[in-house]
């Protein structure tokens, strides 16, 4: 099915480089908008750069401006930032969440939304956010819904949801994604010294990352 | 930042006793800790622009230091602190990285509200 719009939605700058960059990089080169909705700016990190750059209050500054950047290297034309807290977006209304996502699905009408898995996504705020794409979209009629498109990475996913559905190979966007990483200098140095230093033990890993990109089609219920 | 000097840490502390004082505290380990070594727990908390007041403020230690605030009703308490500076806004702000620069805590003093 041809994409005519690809909706973004994660809690974290960062989130988009690591599972998606290469397939964001492969919708934006064929000329398919994108529209990234980034929950927070990672406030509560805890990376503050390496050496250290950041501290507890100028972090959401410099990730804003590591995020547009990032964006821009995506070819991202709208980027929503939806001004919430990094933590606390399980902690937050639901409902009033999910009736934000929905206005923005019923403005871009996307064909597929990306976002991480309800309960196999690891960080609090990536479960919660799933969650909340989740309850929008299936409050939208059955015509109009897009399909989800969700990233599992906790332990043990594949015994319980099966195999993604979804494997891209992204080997030929590499090299920019690994940019995009590197735009979030302030919670990537780590990362990007070990991929530049080609570190024996964590590489085939990393690699992996950066080629491969796997998704799971959320089972949408009535 | 830079690395903690005690006895400046100590003269801010003495000047903002007994002000009405907003504080973030925090102390993290990781929202990915126990994902990325199933021995670990991960374990963290903040509070943020909760107001206090304290009769009594003390930094300690050789390095890494604590810092104890006492209060008419409790105290505060806070310890792994690496790091200090006052920023632009005036903040008293302190924080304790672990050997690769990751925040491991951060006390923070403020006579303003911290931006929610």
């Amino acid at each position: 099915m041809e994409e005519k719009h690809v909706l973004v939605i994660f809690p974290h700058p960062d989130d988009e480089a690591f599972g998606v960059a290469g397939t964001i990089l492969s919708h934006t080169d064929a000329g398919t908008p994108v529209t990234y909705v980034c929950l927070t700016l990672g406030e509560m990190g805890r990376n503050m750069g390496r050496p250290v750059m950041a501290n507890r209050e100028t972090l959401p500054d410099i990730r804003r401006e590591e995020l547009e950047e990032a964006a821009r290297l995506l070819g991202i034309d709208d980027l929503r930032k939806f001004g919430m807290r990094d933590k606390t977006v399980e902690f937050t209304d639901q409902d009033a969440l999910a009736k934000r996502f929905q206005e923005v699905i019923e403005e871009i009408e996307p064909t597929t939304i990306i976002t991480f898995y309800p309960g196999y996504a690891v960080h609090p705020d990536h479960d919660a956010t799933g969650a909340a794409v989740v309850q929008a979209v299936r409050q939208l009629k059955k015509e109009n819904r897009p399909r989800i498109h969700a990233i599992a990475f906790a332990e043990g996913s594949e015994e319980e949801i099966g195999d993604p559905d979804v494997v891209t190979d992204v080997r030929q966007y590499r090299d920019r994604k690994l940019d995009v990483i590197g735009a979030h200098a302030s919670q990537t140095a780590g990362l990007m010294e070990q991929v530049r230093g080609h570190m024996e033990a964590q590489d085939e890993t990393i690699e992996y990352m950066l080629q491969t990109e796997r998704f799971w089609t959320y089972p949408i219920e009535e | 930042m830079e690395k903690i000097n005690p006895s400046l840490v100590q003269e801010e502390l003495n000047k903002l006793a007994g002000e009405p004082l907003y504080i973030h505290l925090e102390t993290t380990n990781g929202a990915y800790a126990s994902h990325n070594d199933k021995s670990m727990l991960s374990a963290g908390a903040f509070i943020r622009n909760v107001k206090l007041q304290y009769k009594i403020g003390k930094i300690t230690g050789p390095g890494p230091y604590r810092v104890g605030l006492e209060t008419e009703m409790g105290w505060l308490y806070s310890e792994g602190l690496t790091e200090w500076e006052i920023d632009e806004e005036g903040r008293l702000l302190l924080a304790g990285h672990d050997a690769v620069g990751r925040l491991a805590i951060a006390l923070e003093l403020s006579k303003t509200p911290f931006r929610k």
